[in-house]
């Protein structure tokens, strides 16, 4: 049974129908590639080209092709890594979390949400081989049977739980979306006019018949997916923050972090999400399936987890004054008024103030702010890290130690690198998959969407009082 | 009945053979596929087959790289592979003098170590460890040069070989015939202190008796020498003892530095800075030291005051009258206050002090020996009757030559192990005018200004490959023997020499044939030369109080008399104290110091990779020189940083980058000599730029200062590659101080213990843990470093490189803060800041006190290192040590930044392969560089992590040595390269669990076993002696190295380092 508002604008616009659905989904999938669409990959391939290039030169030389130094082993390569990492966290989320909560906004988001996660942890993946004095041997972070004796991994290590963390959230991720992806699959391969087109899509559809028995199977796949993605959701960052948390140095030794990581992993993923599909949306013209309710819907989660991200930068501060340890204390100091007061600046503006903005419905609602505030986020998510990283190495205990980072254009190149290679996959899946769930979306489009509920909008836009019903019949 | 059965053809019924071998086969025409079949091929068979074909074709097609190790054909007798063998040898080069043991691996030195033995220069700066590179230099000169055209390099071709030497005979035929016919022949070196060379150009002389043997040094003690002559009727240098001094007063005196045989001051200084356990009788020495800039020896001072040069004199004049009971005036207050306060303290220690003076002007001098004369000294701290012989140098005597061959008088001119164009404050002007020598001779072991001059280059051979005698000290007579075959075709200098004088002994049987005749009689103990000669060669050393007939006396000093008696004192102090007054004035112009670094000196050894990339005691700046200024200064001056300026004096110029540094004396400026080399190899090319021409001359002496210097700003930038970028100590309680009189009343003066609260009330922080430790059944290796022996030179830096086959990685790298010593010397300056106001705490005091800490891998018991590695390529031993596996590391450089003391260094490239580093890095990258390496120790490869290991491979050895013996480890199996190395014994290595070591006695370690409930134990040690601690003792990590604390022989604690 679900409560439904009479207030509450359809989920799907324009009044479409299923027919209408397939049909605006698919288009893009059967249709030539776009000058546009043309243009987007060329860029992507350009950074992804220029990134390889520095790529080669990282692995080629070793890691002095870097700003690092003895000082600061970390800076570019894991702050890039948790940025990816956490940006993947929204595709979980909302695939996962407002599944189980029946979310049913979700629909239209989720497939994109969900590429973007695996794109975007494929992207976090490459700054843990990037980052290896020697990749080479990379497989030895995995417990392998080896000639070595009975040589195992360090279990202790948190670098060990972030490689199972990470593997296991990739593999999760990508059953679940490629699970997702199969009716659609089919239905492509049914209007597929292109032998070979219908030849591997049938394949990748992996002959969905669409039974009912098929239908059932494929609900109650999901549900499991969800169930086992949901503490992926919060153990992935968890982990990702006892890389840092479990050490001894001011700064990174703080037990707050699995909360704070995670809320502002959810946060830059949100933000992520947004940019994307504000394209997309445009793009593809699919405004009637993105409407103003997801983006106002997204906008506030983001004013949430931002505000709890703005809380857990207050904490610290309290904390590390509390302590009264000197050498914590210096470093929150130092973060907000030491050499790199503009990253902490920048991480607090853009993080903590600029969500602010979304208490106002009329910026929830406003396209452009979104679109410029959800790249703000993303700005703030990083130097969150980079602040976190570098601020804590570059002056912790011993002071003749004490040093700076500075990037070189090797370091820049490799986040470029992970951008031209997010970008092309994602291009390449907003081609050639369906980018909106069209299984789902139809799904939800009796009951949310019906011209019953349109009109009953209609109605309440011309000031007629309804009263709320109960809908027994809904899921 | 029977019970029914079918068959499946008439064969089963018949039994037929052929059926029965494939009655379980259904098809059994076709090919056999069972499996458990092994009678003939299977299928699988086939694919084993195959497979292993292919993986085998495909690892022969990766072949492996060929390295080749060639073994011997015929096993010198001496040679075992794996063993080293051990020389001892003297090092004399640029005025110091040391005596050493050589480790020799397969007939390769790739060790220097001091001779503890030799009662004099047994220690090893970190030039003497680093001068073993050069003997595997590849700019080294291989071949005799004519016109700069090298000979054609034989190498092992005898065929080539016999016309190389046809050709040398040619060019040596051709030098006697210029020699014989030239009219004027100069013979110019540094101060000569072997007695035999010294025979052997008497014997050239006696052949060409127009030769002038002229001897110049740079710095010079010109000025010392002259007044001893005046004061005490002697020219000669004292033996001056440091350890017997309990107030020291010096005047710019850079003593544990560069200033005459300076180690051994080092050795003698540290040893009055040790502290009694009997804390309330402790005594230490009290240092004063006045000078303009901030040297090692001013940083080590208790009492400092930041003077300039031309009051450095004038303090000496006023120090006098003060004793005499005057009251002269001072301009500058901290110098007038501290003066006073040293006067009163030297009156009250007669002879048990000291006053040096670091000038080159001989009325100071006369006045610092009238001083010293007035407070007794003389027997006590200063020791006239065994002089000092490694500076021997008049200054008139070069700048004549130079006129000399301005007016073109000279016609033969024969430079020996010097390079006066560099390092001659004249030395630019004698590169325009030596064209005027008709012959122009140098035996420069590698290229050098003034050996590119020269018309013939008759190199000699490294001192490594050399034999050799010397006379450092009176009745000291040491002996350098070859460690190695000449690597290219070089020939002794005096060999060369002997040749021209038509003897052609060897320099081998010409050395024994001068200790026969001269010291073997000098002795009782030995019946036979041979033994004489073999026990003296093994030593090293020989020592005679009896007076050597022959006792070599400089050329051109017929008056010089040793023997004591014969003293006549001359000096005028008035007249002195009356030129010192005329020559020193106090303005307010800007005066300019030239000085000596540690790692370079002179600049011989420029194209030394290691030596480039030791940074500086004090400024921590490496690979060139620059201008340090006072804070004050550039702040007025508007000078930056970097900043690249041109300092104009005496009408020379050289631009070079600022440094700021504090304690220096405002209105001066402050440069090193020794860089800026234009000829030595692709390493010290043109680092920095040559100061010394900015340095003073007059018609006598050399100063290296110059009272009137201008700068003008350049808009350049320049930077400097500090390997230390932030200079205080932020208030921390990492360094742990107090003053004498504190520790007086209490030994645990100057320590804080940090504690927590908890709920049973106020804990250590290192009794509340969550680990369950180690437990070390032997040793338990550990390390105590007493902060206030160790003076910050930096000997044990480059001996941990030499050891451990450390890279350099170059300028470039080092900006980039990517050195790779396991061992640094963490300089701090104090701060005038409040504690609180963590700003001000970053800007170092004008007029600071400073501290060294030595820090390295601490080897912690619960090393944050270990825990958070994912492959566990750092683990502990279960003696202590922290490893690491250096085949294990995937290099996420996780350990480093979770190591608070950041000691952990990372392979950024591969140094050893990578072509940028070929230069920088020679030791590793070239076929010649690599013979230095020790095969004991692995060459890391790119993308590991190092960091220091308590040289484990030392341990080892030590550990089967003892198991040979089949007894326990002793202290003195095992020590490690920094300890080994420090002058002033302030790294103490030894086994904790041994309670009779050395360390266990100087920490008064108490150990326990502490059984947990789930029954493991840990061993506890707990550190009875006050002064002891750790570094970071509060994180917990239980390090195994111990730092003593630093006492101050000082009224009180500048208030502003006072720890909260």
């Amino acid at each position: 049974m679900q409560y439904t508002s009479p207030i509450r604008e359809p989920l799907v616009l324009q009044g479409k129908t299923y027919a209408d659905v397939t049909e605006d989904i698919c288009r893009q999938v059967e249709a030539a590639p776009n000058p546009r669409w043309l243009g987007a990959m060329f860029l992507s391939l350009l950074a992804l080209g220029w990134g390889s290039y520095t790529l080669y030169r990282t692995w080629w030389y070793g890691i002095g092709e870097w700003g690092l130094n003895k000082t600061v082993g970390w800076a570019w390569d894991i702050t890039n890594f948790v940025w990816w990492v956490g940006i993947g966290h929204a595709g979980t989320l909302i695939s996962a979390i407002l599944l189980l909560f029946r979310q049913k906004w979700r629909t239209s988001i989720n497939r994109a949400a969900e590429a973007m996660t695996i794109f975007a942890v494929l992207c976090a993946g490459s700054f843990i081989l990037m980052h290896m004095g020697r990749p080479w041997l990379a497989h030895w972070a995995l417990p392998l049977p080896n000639t070595y004796g009975s040589l195992w991994v360090n279990f202790n290590s948190p670098l060990v739980w972030d490689v199972f963390a990470i593997s296991t959230y990739l593999t999760v991720s990508i059953v679940f979306w490629y699970m997702g992806l199969i009716p659609d699959l089919a239905t492509i391969r049914e209007r597929a006019k292109n032998p070979i087109a219908r030849f591997i899509y049938g394949a990748m559809s992996f002959a969905w018949n669409g039974s009912a028995k098929t239908w059932a199977r494929y609900e109650m796949v999901a549900l499991v997916l969800a169930g086992l993605s949901t503490p992926l959701v919060l153990s992935v960052h968890t982990i990702v923050s006892f890389d840092f948390a479990t050490s001894v140095i001011p700064g990174w030794h703080t037990t707050i972090f699995p909360p704070y990581f995670v809320a502002g992993a959810i946060f830059s993923g949100f933000a992520m999400v947004l940019t994307l599909m504000l394209i997309t949306r445009h793009v593809y013209k699919l405004q009637a399936y993105i409407t103003l309710e997801h983006i106002e819907s997204m906008n506030k989660i983001i004013l949430l987890t931002g505000s709890i991200v703005g809380i857990a930068y207050l904490t610290e501060f309290f904390i590390a004054w509390y302590s009264g340890v000197e050498y914590e204390s210096y470093c929150f100091i130092n973060r907000a008024f030491g050499p790199y007061w503009w990253a902490y600046w920048s991480m607090m503006t853009c993080n903590v103030i600029s969500p602010q903005f979304f208490w106002f419905r009329s910026m929830r609602r406003n396209i452009y702010v979104t679109f410029a505030l959800s790249i703000v986020v993303n700005i703030g998510m990083w130097f969150e890290r980079f602040v976190i990283i570098v601020t804590s190495l570059h002056r912790d205990y011993v002071p003749s130690s004490w040093t700076m980072f500075w990037p070189t254009y090797v370091d820049v190149g490799d986040y470029i690198f992970s951008f031209g290679f997010f970008f092309t996959c994602f291009f390449l899946f907003a081609k050639f998959l369906p980018v909106i769930n069209i299984a789902e979306v139809k799904a939800i489009l009796k009951s949310s969407s019906a011209p019953s509920v349109i009109e009953k909008e209609e109605k309440v836009k011309a000031g007629v009082k309804l009263t709320p019903s109960y809908n027994p019949k809904s899921e | 009945m029977e019970e029914k059965k079918y068959w499946r053809g008439l064969e089963e019924l018949t039994n037929d053979t052929e059926f029965v071998k494939n009655a379980h086969r259904e098809f059994v025409n076709l090919p056999n596929t069972d499996e458990s079949d092994f009678s003939e091929p299977s299928r699988r068979d086939f694919l084993k087959l195959m497979g292993f074909s292919i993986a085998a074709a495909s690892l022969a097609a990766c072949e492996a790289p060929v390295k080749k190790a060639i073994p011997y054909l015929n096993k010198p007798e001496d040679i075992d592979p794996g063993i080293p063998n051990i020389y001892a040898t003297s090092y004399f080069q640029e005025g110091e003098y040391a005596s050493l043991l050589v480790k020799t691996r397969e007939g390769r030195p790739i060790k220097i170590e001091p001779n503890n033995d030799a009662s004099f220069g047994a220690t090893t700066s970190a030039r003497v460890q680093a001068s073993v590179l050069n003997l595997y230099d590849d700019s080294r000169y291989k071949t005799f040069v004519e016109n700069n055209q090298p000979l054609e390099y034989p190498a092992f071709d005898e065929e080539k070989n016999a016309v190389y030497q046809k050709k040398v005979k040619a060019i040596d035929e051709k030098i006697i015939q210029k020699l014989a016919s030239a009219s004027n022949i100069r013979l110019v070196s540094g101060t000569i202190i072997s007695p035999s060379t010294q025979e052997v150009i008497k014997e050239f002389i006696k052949k060409y008796p127009n030769t002038k043997h002229i001897t110049y040094d740079t710095p010079s003690a010109s000025g010392i020498l002259k007044a001893n002559k005046k004061t005490n009727g002697v020219e000669v240098i004292p033996t001056y003892n440091f350890d017997k001094a309990e107030i020291i007063v010096s005047f710019g005196a850079d003593f544990l530095n560069n200033w005459l045989n300076a180690s051994t001051y080092a050795k003698q200084y540290a040893q009055n800075r040790k502290l009694s356990k009997d804390n309330a009788n402790a005594k230490l020495v009290r240092h004063y030291q006045f000078e303009a800039r901030m040297s090692l020896t001013g940083a080590n001072a208790d009492y400092r005051a930041a003077v300039k040069p031309s009051e450095e004199a004038l303090l000496v004049a006023a120090l006098y009258d003060k004793l005499n009971g005057g009251n002269p005036e001072i301009k500058n207050p901290k110098a007038q206050q501290l003066l006073d306060k040293a006067a009163t303290e030297l009156q009250n220690n007669k002879g048990k002090s000291l006053v040096v003076s670091g000038s080159n002007d001989e009325n100071v001098q006369i006045v610092v020996n009238a001083i010293n004369k007035m407070l007794d000294n003389y027997g006590a701290t200063i020791d006239l009757d065994t002089p000092l012989y490694i500076r021997k140098g008049k200054d008139e005597d070069m700048l004549n030559l130079i006129e000399e061959i301005k007016s073109s008088s000279v016609d033969a001119i024969i430079f020996y192990g010097v390079n006066p164009v560099f390092t001659h404050p004249k030395g630019d002007e004698l590169k325009s005018i030596l064209k005027n020598v008709a012959l122009k001779i140098s035996f420069a072991e590698r290229p050098d200004e003034t050996s590119v001059l020269c018309d013939f280059v008759c190199p000699d051979h490294n001192y490594l490959e050399a034999w050799n005698d010397a006379m450092p000290r009176k009745g000291f007579y040491a002996l350098a023997q070859p460690t190695i075959s000449p690597i290219f075709k070089t020939r002794a200098a005096q060999e060369s020499l002997l040749i021209w004088a038509g003897n052609n002994t060897n320099f081998y049987d010409y050395i024994r044939s001068y200790w026969k005749a001269n010291l073997f009689g000098t002795q009782t103990k030995y019946k036979t030369f041979e033994d004489f000669w073999n026990y003296s060669l093994h030593d090293g050393f020989f020592e005679t109080t009896a007076v050597v007939k022959d006792t070599p006396k400089a050329e051109n000093k017929k008056d010089r008399k040793d023997e004591p008696e014969a003293k006549t004192a001359t000096a005028n102090i008035s007249e002195a104290k009356a030129n010192i007054e005329q020559s020193y004035k106090v303005s307010n112009d800007v005066e300019l110091v030239l000085y000596e670094t540690t790692a370079l000196a002179t600049g011989l050894q420029a194209n030394n990779p290691w030596l480039q990339e030791l940074p500086d005691p004090v400024t921590k700046a490496c690979w060139g020189n620059y201008v340090c200024v006072s804070q004050k200064f550039a702040k007025e001056k508007d000078l930056k940083q970097e900043d690249v300026i041109k300092v104009e004096a005496n009408g020379k110029s050289v631009e070079l980058p600022v440094l700021i540094q504090p304690g220096q004396a405002n209105n001066t400026l402050a440069i090193a000599i020794g860089y800026g080399r234009t000829e030595c190899g692709k390493v010290g090319k043109a680092v920095g730029a040559n100061a010394i021409y900015l340095a003073t001359t007059k018609e006598d002496s050399l100063h290296l200062f110059a009272s009137q210097a201008k700068f003008t700003k350049t808009d350049k930038k320049e930077r400097i590659a500090q390997t230390q970028t932030h200079h205080t100590i932020m208030g921390r309680d990492i360094i742990q101080e107090a003053t004498l009189s504190d520790y007086q009343k209490d030994p645990a003066a100057g320590r804080s213990v940090v504690k927590i609260h908890t709920s049973e009330g106020l804990k250590k922080a290192t009794d509340i843990t969550l680990w369950r430790g180690h437990k070390y059944h032997n040793h338990s290796w550990g390390m105590v470093i007493d902060l206030n022996s160790c003076i910050g030179c930096g000997a044990c830096v480059i001996a941990c490189q030499v050891e451990n086959n450390i890279p350099t990685v170059g300028k470039k790298e080092v900006l980039m803060a990517r050195e790779m010593h396991w061992i640094r010397i963490d300089r701090y300056y104090s701060s005038d800041a409040e504690k609180e106001d963590l700003k001000g705490l970053e800007v170092a005091s004008e007029d600071p006190q400073v501290t060294f800490q030595p820090m390295m891998c601490q080897h912690c018991n619960n090393a944050p290192c270990e825990t958070v590695c994912p492959v566990v390529a750092t683990t502990h031993s279960s003696e202590g040590l922290n490893q690491m596996a250096y085949n294990r590391c995937i290099g996420t450089r996780y350990c480093a930044n979770n190591c608070p003391y950041k000691v952990r260094r990372f392979n950024w490239f591969h140094y050893a392969e990578d072509s940028r580093f070929a230069t920088v890095n020679y030791t590793q990258t070239t076929d010649l560089g690599r013979m230095v390496l020790n095969p004991n120790v692995t060459v890391r490869s790119r993308g590991v992590m190092e960091k220091c290991s308590m040289c484990v491979q030392r341990i080892q050895e030590g550990k089967l040595t003892a198991k040979k013996e089949k007894r326990t480890v002793k202290d003195e199996d095992i020590i490690t390269a920094c300890a080994q190395t420090c002058p002033t014994e302030a790294i103490v290595f030894g086994d904790m669990n041994n309670t009779e070591s050395k360390i266990a006695k100087i920490l008064n370690i108490k150990s326990e076993i502490k059984r947990y409930d789930d029954g493991k134990e840990e061993i506890i040690y707990t550190m009875n002696e006050p002064r002891a601690y750790h570094v970071l003792a509060e994180i917990n990590i239980k390090p195994q190295v111990s730092y003593l604390t630093r006492i101050r022989n000082i009224d009180k604690l500048d208030k502003k380092e006072k720890k909260a």
